[in-house]
């Protein structure tokens, strides 16, 4: 007779196999793809700081482009397969940060594009400015309390 | 090119945070991003972000965390300088070219791309 194995049992065992070199191997991917983003990230810096733009516009202009980046990679359906090799690598940085609104929204064009493109664009980059900006404010109240007292 | 390098580590060294948590405790990666920018502007408040920009520049702008720094900035710089409105105008004017920038290019690229039919 076949030995019966519970659901936490199993379980038990997946943990056991899933980690280990899985955990090293993603970590070396994260750092890898990271890297190279923030890299692109920082070339397109040095390349606006050599036309003389100040500290502020060269940060606001390398956001832009580092978010088109990642939504044109994601349209062409390239950042999908960047995020599988690299995780957090590619979920991190602000191109991950537009991917997250481009492909909800791709994929739920089908639903119309007030409800479907336009509702779930924001369905990952929705709670992510929510608690940004939410948490500024109360990081500005606190200081601002604080400039009054001191 | 240290500056390519140094922002190549810095970067690596951030997401490898990330995959840490999401290996370790099975955080969803939508909540990795959640708590990236929220920590970046706790860090931002107190100006403890700012060095790691001055070091590793793109490496630490480019993750969220360096959103969540852009925030935090942003409204400690509007309250300095309007006071209490700036609670409420000084985060968002900071990070506009990001959010607008995210909004328009994801709206077009949403519109004119087809989803990969999933094998």
């Amino acid at each position: 007779m076949k030995k019966q194995i519970s659901k936490h049992e199993y379980q038990k065992m997946v943990d056991k196999k899933a980690p280990g070199s899985h955990i090293v191997r993603n970590l070396f991917a994260a750092f890898i793809t990271g890297g190279a983003i923030c890299s692109v990230g920082q070339i397109v810096m040095l390349v606006f700081k050599n036309f003389g733009a100040d500290k502020e516009t060269v940060a606001s202009v390398t956001s832009i482009i580092m978010v088109f980046i990642g939504a044109f990679l994601t349209g062409i359906n390239i950042y999908d397969e960047i995020g599988k090799f690299g995780g957090a690598g590619a979920s991190i940085p602000i191109t991950g940060f537009s991917n997250s609104i481009v492909s909800p929204a791709m994929e739920f064009k089908k639903e119309g594009y007030v409800m479907g493109v336009g509702a779930k664009m924001f369905l990952i980059a929705g709670p992510v400015l929510v608690y940004g900006i939410f948490s500024s404010v109360v990081a500005g109240l606190l200081y601002f309390i604080w400039k009054q007292v001191m | 090119m240290i500056d390519i390098l140094k922002a190549f580590l810095l970067g690596g060294c951030i997401c490898i945070i990330g995959q840490l948590l999401i290996d370790l405790t099975k955080i969803t990666p939508a909540r990795i991003m959640v708590i990236f920018v929220v920590s970046g502007v706790v860090l931002g408040i107190f100006g403890l972000y700012q060095p790691l920009i001055e070091w590793g520049g793109a490496g630490a702008t480019v993750p969220l965390v360096g959103f969540g720094n852009t925030l935090a900035k942003g409204v400690i710089k509007e309250v300095d300088k309007v006071g209490l409105l700036g609670i409420f105008t000084g985060g968002v004017k900071a990070a506009a070219a990001g959010i607008t920038a995210a909004v328009t290019f994801g709206y077009i690229m949403a519109i004119i791309s087809k989803p990969k039919i999933k094998s």
